[in-house]
């Protein structure tokens, strides 16, 4: 690895830390001091700051992608801006990203650029942006007709800074539709901010979206950029849009209009470039005959609208999506899991999903713990012995609220995590803080 | 023979956890472990903005001591490195001095209430971690193993406790 940047204290930290991580590291404080290294030998990762006096960071991009194309560069600046992050994309570099960084982002990075690297090398193709340029839509694995128009509906509109409204059942993958209209999107190499309007109480939202100042309110300990100013050229998601109340949604729609607002507390205006996307499961026009919705918010969200269809109504996706998981998991965990019996496939397919694709995921994740290879049988897919087959489950009498359904549920990821907070948030998709009170809640204890 | 040293710097916690340290370092390195006085002022590396303290310049000050040995600095502060958002820990690579951070490791700074018990098993992995950078690991591709890369408190939960058979083999070929 060679780390190419003029401040002294930048390229030791560096250096430490991947030391750190196995990696042979060099450093170099200058753009002829980090080619005159690259003729000498070929370094398999350059993180490259691009402000630096003499020849910049862009300058040392193009010779180095001429010396050695089969580098993994990324770029680090202090000062992003879009333009410069596609330039350093066009030019060959992996990613782009600005100082300072969080640690496991840097580290996530460079593993996947390499892993990605790799996998080119394999493929016999020459190594491009990893990030950049525009990525089929390979995270949503689908085959139905009516998942497939929605593919061609992202990528019709990515390129575009049109704001979209997804509509979808609960875990249907809203969130995966939204970002990959982010990746596709000129915004890509910044964040996509995804946020929860529903996971927070009222009181917390505006400070949350708004961010607040130092002692703003009681416990306000120091200034917070909230989620707005976090988009910052990217793209921000708001989830269960439906949910806010009517005075945070008169702030949102002047932001939305502006993109400039005031941080709680605060008395300048803050401009943040954002794109917008919500989401929702609700039936938003219902909301607005009942004035719980503005209807200027409305329409401003619904500018164009993506409608995911749930699981159930997704002819044979069932079956892609079932062994896609099982692919993923058991590659994560080494198991030699290879294929579902014909009868847990069957099984699969006669259930209704109410769940959805995270409920099939989650069953997939916990199927490949409990089963013994090479395959995946009825007994492993947990929670679906006790259902019935769609058709029967209209008719029959239903037993257990929907409380008991899930604190069994947490109750049994918990005791299959021995109890790892963490590990069951995880699995549960849910954040920790939500599991603990959902403990609390339900007065789970383990033995 | 004290073969390990640890250094409070600025640390608001339980008077057990130095205590918790050494009984979790001693056996793992087969050192004695003691206690230095708190005596190293960190004004000269709190960054006033970030309010962050750098870690670097921690490790700066700790190869500046007279040379006691191998010195572990223990801090309530939240630390960073220039080109970080933060760390939780630093150490130099085979050589003598470390730093962890316990501001990250409570339960209270993700909304959840004190569990003194995680916390406790967090600071003991991470002093763990950092010392076995400074016998010369590097970060162990096994997720059992105290060894395996962590920075968020999720990685660090997640990881093992103990370093796995071939990290502890290392140290014991470095031990001599």
């Amino acid at each position: 690895m060679l780390i190419v940047d003029d401040e002294l204290s930048i390229r030791d930290s560096l250096r430490h830390w991947f030391r750190k991580d196995g990696y042979d590291v060099a450093a170099a404080e200058s753009g002829p001091d980090a080619l005159r290294q690259m003729e000498g030998e070929p370094f398999d990762v350059v993180l490259l700051d691009i402000k630096m006096p003499g020849m910049d960071g862009m300058e040392v991009l193009r010779r180095l992608h001429e010396l050695s194309p089969d580098s993994v560069v990324i770029m680090l600046t202090a000062h992003g801006t879009i333009e410069t992050a596609v330039e350093a994309l066009k030019i060959g570099a992996c990613d782009y990203r600005t100082k300072p960084i969080d640690p496991d982002e840097l580290g996530r990075l460079i593993t996947r650029a390499l892993e990605e690297r790799a996998s080119q090398r394999q493929r016999g193709k020459a190594p491009g942006p990893v990030s950049g340029g525009k990525p089929p839509a390979e995270e949503i694995v689908a085959a139905s007709p009516q998942m497939q128009e929605v593919a061609r509906m992202i990528d019709s509109l990515a390129e575009s800074d049109v704001t979209v409204l997804i509509r979808g059942d609960s875990g249907t993958g809203k969130e995966l539709v939204a970002r990959a209209i982010h990746e596709r999107s000129a915004r890509h190499v910044f964040p996509l901010v995804a946020f929860n309007c529903g996971a927070i109480p009222e009181s917390l939202l505006e400070s949350e979206l708004f961010g607040h100042e130092r002692g703003a309110f009681t416990g306000a300990q120091s200034r917070r950029r909230g989620k707005l100013e976090q988009a910052d050229h990217g793209t921000l998601f708001l989830d269960e849009i439906g949910t806010i109340g009517l005075r945070t949604q008169v702030e949102l729609l002047r932001v939305l209009e502006t993109k400039e607002f005031t941080r709680i507390g605060g008395q300048t205006s803050v401009h943040s470039d954002f794109r917008v996307i919500c989401a929702t499961n609700q039936d938003l026009e219902e909301l607005v005959a009942k004035k719980e919705m503005r209807e200027d918010l409305y329409f401003r969200i619904n500018v164009f609208r993506i409608d995911v269809p749930p699981l159930r109504e997704r002819a044979g996706d069932v079956t892609l999506l079932a062994r896609h998981f099982l692919k993923v998991f058991a590659e994560k965990t080494e198991r030699a899991l290879t294929d579902l019996t014909p009868d847990a496939l069957a099984a699969l397919n006669r259930y209704a999903w109410p769940g959805n694709v995270r409920e099939l995921r989650n069953m997939m994740e916990r199927a490949v713990l409990l089963a013994t290879p090479p395959l995946v049988q009825v007994k492993d897919l947990v929670g679906l012995g006790a259902t019935l087959p769609t058709s029967a489950r209209a008719e029959a009498p239903l037993a257990g609220s929907l409380a008991e359904s899930e604190r069994a549920h947490i109750l049994t990821v918990l005791c299959q995590c021995e109890w790892n907070i963490s590990q069951a948030a995880r699995v549960l998709e849910i954040d920790r803080v939500t599991l603990y009170n959902k403990i609390k809640k339900y007065g789970l204890r383990s033995e | 023979m004290t073969d390990l040293w640890l250094l409070p710097l600025a640390l608001r916690e339980p008077p057990e956890l130095l205590r918790w340290l050494a009984d979790g370092l001693a056996p793992v390195f087969h050192v004695e472990v003691g206690l230095l006085p708190s005596e190293l002022a960190l004004e000269g590396g709190r960054h006033p903005r970030r309010r962050q303290v750098d870690a670097g310049w921690i490790l700066s000050q700790l190869l500046g001591l007279p040379d006691p040995g191998l010195v572990l600095a223990v801090t309530s502060e939240d630390l960073y490195l220039p080109v970080f958002t933060y760390v939780i820990g630093e150490a130099c690579l085979g050589g003598r001095a470390a730093v962890v951070s316990t501001h990250r490791l409570h339960e209270e700074r993700y909304g959840l209430p004190p569990n003194m018990e995680r916390l406790r098993a967090r600071a003991v992995k991470e002093a763990i971690h950092e010392i076995g950078h400074c016998h010369g690991l590097v970060h162990c591709p096994s997720g059992a193993c105290v060894m395996h890369s962590s920075s968020s408190v999720e990685d660090v939960d997640n990881k093992g406790h103990e370093l796995c058979p071939e990290c502890a083999r290392a140290v014991a070929r470095r031990r001599g």
